[in-house]
């Protein structure tokens, strides 16, 4: 809502800058988004009238005009279409000053002297008209200066509101708040009835009253819609941001910007019988003011006549019935519709109008009478006409009715923390239109009509805070007992896994949580993922059943700006759908992809790897020992030979892979990259440390080399050695894996070392050997595997 | 005792020319050895008189240490050299870059909500996650915004089904702590919020820290005091300008959205605060009465306030940066320079 800062002075006038009043709206609740001038800052320029313009003696397109500026006649040339005699025009004198810093001097054109320039609307700022001279009334005051003679020293203040003030969406309610706040006069314009002229009325019939409570009409008979609107009413619509139609719209448009009354006119030559307010039949087509044809859903309020569909009540006229400039009987309507059935009702067809902006947040149920009576003078004032009785149709237990609320005194300080001089709040509270009563324990208060927002104690509470402004609420430090917060041990916050994560060389990515479902097909393809009814874009359309997808995109974006190394990770929850509803799953999710390393000096430019990331998951699960376990696995999306489940205590809790060559290459990934995704839960349980004492007796290791088929996962190896060597094994070690010369095609050769201790003594090498033995007859046993010779 | 002195003089030449330890281990054995000369010369000492033979072997043996200790001189001043070359020899180039583990970084929004933890876990804030997907009335009705308000005009909401959207606020996971925990109740719940919007200041997806605080005692004063402290503590900057502002909230009441002082201009008025010198950073207020009662708590006994930030806005003003998408697109030479 934008307001004239001029218009506003003359319904309160506080002595402060236009910055101050600014200051003050925003601080007390109505925020001003931008104070902009009416036109830009120029000087020197009056009104002025051409007496004569003759043709220019060397120039076709240029005339030599005499222009009277009041005190002396000046010559100016000018090459303005419009440029006649008669004309009245704005004319800068040598040496005033144009937007922009453009001085004005005497000249010679073509070798005629020119005293000043005659302007255009646009060279003044004043509106975008550049199509010639500003043609302005011929009473304009010749010699007056143009600021003066429009008004043009105004600032526009524009106000961001919020949806529970709609009673600042009119000057008469931004100025009543002012009024409060400066304690400054608040100058209500004088709206007496007028008094019939003609004894015509249509008849109305309200038959939806609980969404139409109240409704008056009018006839208005023998207007002339020919009639200019007058020069200030024009001003103030345009600064509004309205634009000027006819008279007719613009009466009925400013009486919507003073007093906050959304107003129709009809023409009553198009109605038939009489005005019915009803819900709309079905299949009934309206054709609206902005020319599109709406088929009328049900639930939809009209304004009918007795033959048809005339208006969507509350939101927008009809075509048909709509003033045009033949229109010379007038009916105009000014009613209340209740706001919340009104709520949502223009979205639904996607329009959004000055009306049904305000009769959704509310308009004041007691306004119609007034607005009617001050519409009806100005159409008199501006386009004549004769009015007959104003016709009132109500429902008296329809209309809204605000309860008296009880304000304690004692809540008021409970509340803001800083107490309020009786006083005050009774000049703040009455100064904003609530009836108050004194009460025992406080007040009394019942809201005025153009409030909606007021039902509880608390919201009274707000309007003394806000016109005190909360500047004037000492801060105060929060106090309260220390609880303690138990920690368990065996767990660990998800900050400290990713911060391991950080210290391996992954950097944290925040990925949206909608991808594309084709995408996500790719690694989840038996899931049906969940659709955004609304999505932003088809490639944001469906949540995500993994975070994989997101990291992906990622990793590609940096690969395509020669990003050599890609280390990512990724927390956040996964969407399942579920039978019983969404299940909402806290991951983890790792890329690698790229070089092993970064560049430099004593590193080798080796390709990063599955075991890479698994050295990653490792490690965050490190502490889980013997719980942890990899098994061969295969998943959509991921290569079929590289891929496992990751397992905890038997319970699979991710999967792990490099991703499929055919994904790579259609993502735009380096053929390198692999992915891991677990539950956060599996990263955030830690076992309790298990202290046992530390022996006395030195170790002794053996070192195996075994020639072992290649389709044997060592991790097999390994836990048949564990299973094996009996319980003095105290480490294992797998530090060597060898495929290649000398070794039979279809084999591999694994070194492992054992390392046996005891807490009581030192081994004796019998021992030892004794179970080398039992883990080779293992070996051999279960997978067929012999030392190396 | 002629030979004695030639002797001293001819080794004292010789150990100074010795270039190496060798060198000087013959020059030992030739001159001190069981075989050597002043040896010899020890061993002659029998065919001196009884009155001589006590000086004569006081003067050979005072050479002979004479000898040894320059000896071990030289000795000592060979190894050092060689020492010294051998280190010359080895020196690197210790301005080449260290052998180490690239690190990553958390992501900025990660590492602001972090700061904000931190703080009003120091506060006596617990956090709270919830879900994402949210039921109509966690995330509208319990919170006062009933269907058709024109608040949620001011949501523009993602909708799952009839029933379920993409929260546009993590105020619901506030209302299911009202729903499960007795007061008094101090909670923060940071988490990925939803709106229907995408443009240059907008994204479909960004993060939110909300707080509420549930006793009996508190009250607007006390909301004030702790942003403010919030505030000058996350920028630290004690002079910071925090002011609060009447707004609206359907869930709270009185409401304040709350500006900082540009940053940036430290309030001249420039572009991050359209020539304002403002930045909005909050928004906050009293919890209305309502909703403590829809959530089981007794609004006559209990008294609370709420407030709620947007991550990406306070963490874009603290590092300074210009493009919100920046924090979706996971650059790495944007991630890197949060290490």
């Amino acid at each position: 809502m934008i307001i004239s800062e001029q218009w506003l002075r003359t319904w309160v006038n506080p002595d402060v800058s236009v910055e101050v009043l600014s200051h003050k709206l925003t601080m007390m609740g109505l925020e001003v988004d931008s104070i902009s001038p009416a036109a830009e800052s120029f000087s020197g320029v009056v009104v002025g009238e051409i007496i004569s313009a003759d043709p220019h003696p060397d120039a076709d397109k240029l005339r030599v005009c005499n222009v009277n500026i009041g005190d002396e006649t000046v010559q100016i040339v000018c090459g303005a279409p419009n440029a006649r005699a008669g004309l009245v025009a704005p004319l800068a004198k040598v040496g005033a000053v144009l937007p922009g810093g453009f001085k004005i001097k005497q000249a010679k054109l073509r070798g005629v002297e020119s005293q000043g320039m005659l302007c255009a609307a646009a060279e003044l700022t004043i509106s975008d008209d550049n199509e010639g001279l500003m043609e302005l009334p011929s009473d304009a005051p010749i010699g007056l200066d143009i600021r003066e003679y429009l008004a043009l020293d105004d600032q526009l203040i524009e106000l961001g509101l919020t949806p529970n003030r709609a009673d600042c969406l009119s000057v008469r309610g931004v100025a009543r708040d002012l009024s409060v706040a400066f304690d400054e006069r608040l100058c209500e314009i004088e709206t007496p009835a007028v008094d019939a002229a003609v004894t015509d009325e249509l008849p109305i019939s309200v038959e939806a009253t609980a969404k139409c409570p109240r409704y008056l009409g009018r006839v208005i008979k023998n207007v002339d819609l020919s009639r200019p609107t007058p020069r200030y009413m024009r001003d103030r619509l345009e600064r509004a941001g309205l634009r000027s139609i006819d008279a007719a719209v613009d009466v009925t448009n400013y009486v919507l910007l003073e007093l906050g009354q959304p107003l129709h006119a009809f023409d009553l030559d198009q109605l038939t019988g009489g005005i019915v307010v009803r819900d709309c039949r079905e299949g009934e087509v309206l054709t609206l003011l902005d020319g599109t044809e709406q088929v009328l859903q049900q639930g939809t309020l009209v304004i009918a006549d007795h033959e048809k569909p005339l208006a969507m009540a509350g939101i927008m006229g009809g075509s048909g019935s709509g003033v045009t400039s033949t229109t010379s009987n007038l009916f105009l309507e000014s009613a209340f519709f209740a706001p919340q059935l009104m709520a949502g009702r223009a979205r639904e067809y996607g329009l959004h109008t000055d009306a049904s902006h305000r009769y959704e947040r509310g308009v004041d149920s007691q306004l119609q009478r007034q607005a009617m009576e001050r519409a009806t003078q100005l159409f008199l004032d501006v386009v004549g006409g004769e009015p007959g009785p104003v016709s009132e149709v109500h429902s008296e237990s329809d209309l809204p009715i605000n309860e008296a609320v009880l304000l304690r005194a004692s809540q008021i300080e409970a509340v803001l923390g800083v107490p309020i001089e009786s006083a005050e709040v009774e000049r703040i509270l009455i100064g904003l239109g609530f009836w108050v009563v004194g009460h025992d324990q406080g007040w009394l208060c019942t809201a005025p009509s153009w409030r909606f927002d007021m039902g509880l104690e608390v919201d009274l509470i707000e309007e003394i805070a806000r016109v005190i402004g909360y500047d004037a609420i000492p801060a105060r430090r929060i106090v309260g007992a220390l609880n303690p917060i138990p920690v368990p041990e065996t767990r660990r916050l998800m900050r400290q896994a990713k911060n391991e994560l950080v210290a391996r060389g992954y950097f944290e990515a925040v990925t949206f949580s909608f991808v594309a479902p084709e995408l996500q097909a790719s690694f989840d393809p038996d899931i049906s993922p969940i659709a955004l009814k609304n999505p932003i874009s088809t490639d944001l359309a469906v949540m995500r059943t993994s975070l994989l997808p997101g990291l992906l995109k990622a990793v590609s974006h940096n690969a395509s700006r020669q990003q050599s190394r890609i280390r990512l990770f990724e927390t956040g929850l996964i969407f399942l759908p579920r039978d019983s509803g969404t299940e909402q799953i806290s991951m983890l999710g790792a890329v690698v992809s790229g070089l092993r390393d970064a560049e430099g000096w004593s590193s080798e430019k080796v390709a990063a790897d599955f075991y890479d990331l698994k050295g990653a998951v490792e490690g965050l699960l490190a502490n889980l020992g013997d719980r942890l376990a990899f098994q061969p696995g295969v998943f959509p999306g991921l290569h079929d030979g590289q891929s496992a489940s990751i397992s905890v205590d038997g319970q699979v809790v991710g999967r792990i892979g490099t991703v499929h060559p055919a994904v790579c290459k259609a993502m735009g990934l380096p053929g390198n990259t692999a992915v891991a995704e677990l539950l956060q839960s599996a990263v955030t349980q830690v076992a309790m440390p298990a202290y046992a004492d530390i022996s006395k007796y030195p170790e002794t290791r053996r070192d195996l080399a075994l020639i072992v088929d290649e389709s044997v996962p060592s991790g097999d190896v390994l836990s048949v050695v564990e299973d094996s060597a009996g319980r003095l094994l105290t480490k294992l070690d797998l530090f060597d894996v060898y495929q290649g010369p000398g070794l039979e095609e279809g084999t591999k050769s694994l070194a492992i070392g054992l390392t046996f201790q005891d807490q009581s003594r030192t081994l004796d090498e019998t021992e030892v050997s004794s179970a080398i033995n039992q883990v080779l007859d293992s070996l051999r046993e279960k997978l067929a595997i012999e030392l190396r010779s | 005792m002629e030979a004695l002195e030639n002797i001293k003089v001819e080794a004292s030449a010789a150990i100074d020319a010795a270039q190496d330890s060798n060198a000087l281990e013959e020059l030992r054995v030739s001159f001190l050895g069981k075989k050597g000369a002043l040896t010899a010369l020890l061993k002659g000492l029998g065919q001196l008189s009884a009155d001589e033979r006590p000086k004569a072997g006081a003067e050979i043996n005072a050479v002979k240490q004479q000898l040894n200790d320059r000896l071990n001189a030289r000795r000592e001043s060979l190894e050092a050299n060689a020492l010294a070359t051998q280190l010359a020899a080895e020196a690197i180039d210790v301005t080449l870059p260290g052998r180490r583990a690239e690190s990553g970084a958390l992501h900025p929004i990660t590492r602001t909500i972090q700061r904000m933890e931190v703080f009003f876990g120091a506060m006596g804030f617990d956090v709270v996650e919830g879900p994402e997907i949210e039921d109509d009335y966690h995330n509208f009705e319990a919170l006062n915004i009933p269907a058709h308000h024109p608040a949620r005009a001011m949501h523009d909401t993602f909708y799952v089904d009839d029933s379920h959207v993409l929260r546009t606020h993590t105020s619901g996971v506030q209302v299911r702590t009202m729903e499960t925990q007795e007061p008094p109740i101090r909670i923060i719940c940071p988490g990925r919020v939803y709106r229907c919007d995408s443009d240059l200041t907008h994204s479909p997806m960004f993060h939110q820290v909300e707080g509420l605080l549930i006793d009996k005692t508190s009250n607007f004063g006390h909301l004030k005091g702790l942003l403010e402290d919030f505030l000058h503590a996350f920028f630290e900057r004690d002079d910071l300008s925090v002011r609060l502002r009447p707004s609206y909230f359907p869930f709270t009441e009185p409401s304040a959205e709350v500006d900082i002082q540009c940053v940036k201009c430290s309030g001249e008025g420039c572009r991050v605060c359209s020539h304002t010198g403002w930045i909005e950073v909050l928004g906050c207020g009293m919890v209305n009465p309502k909703v403590l009662q829809m959530s089981g708590i007794d609004p006559d006994v209990y008294r609370g306030f709420a407030f709620g930030m947007g991550v990406e806005r306070l963490s874009m003003l603290r590092y300074g940066i210009g493009d919100l998408r920046l924090n979706f697109d996971n650059d790495l030479r944007f991630l890197a320079q949060f290490m």
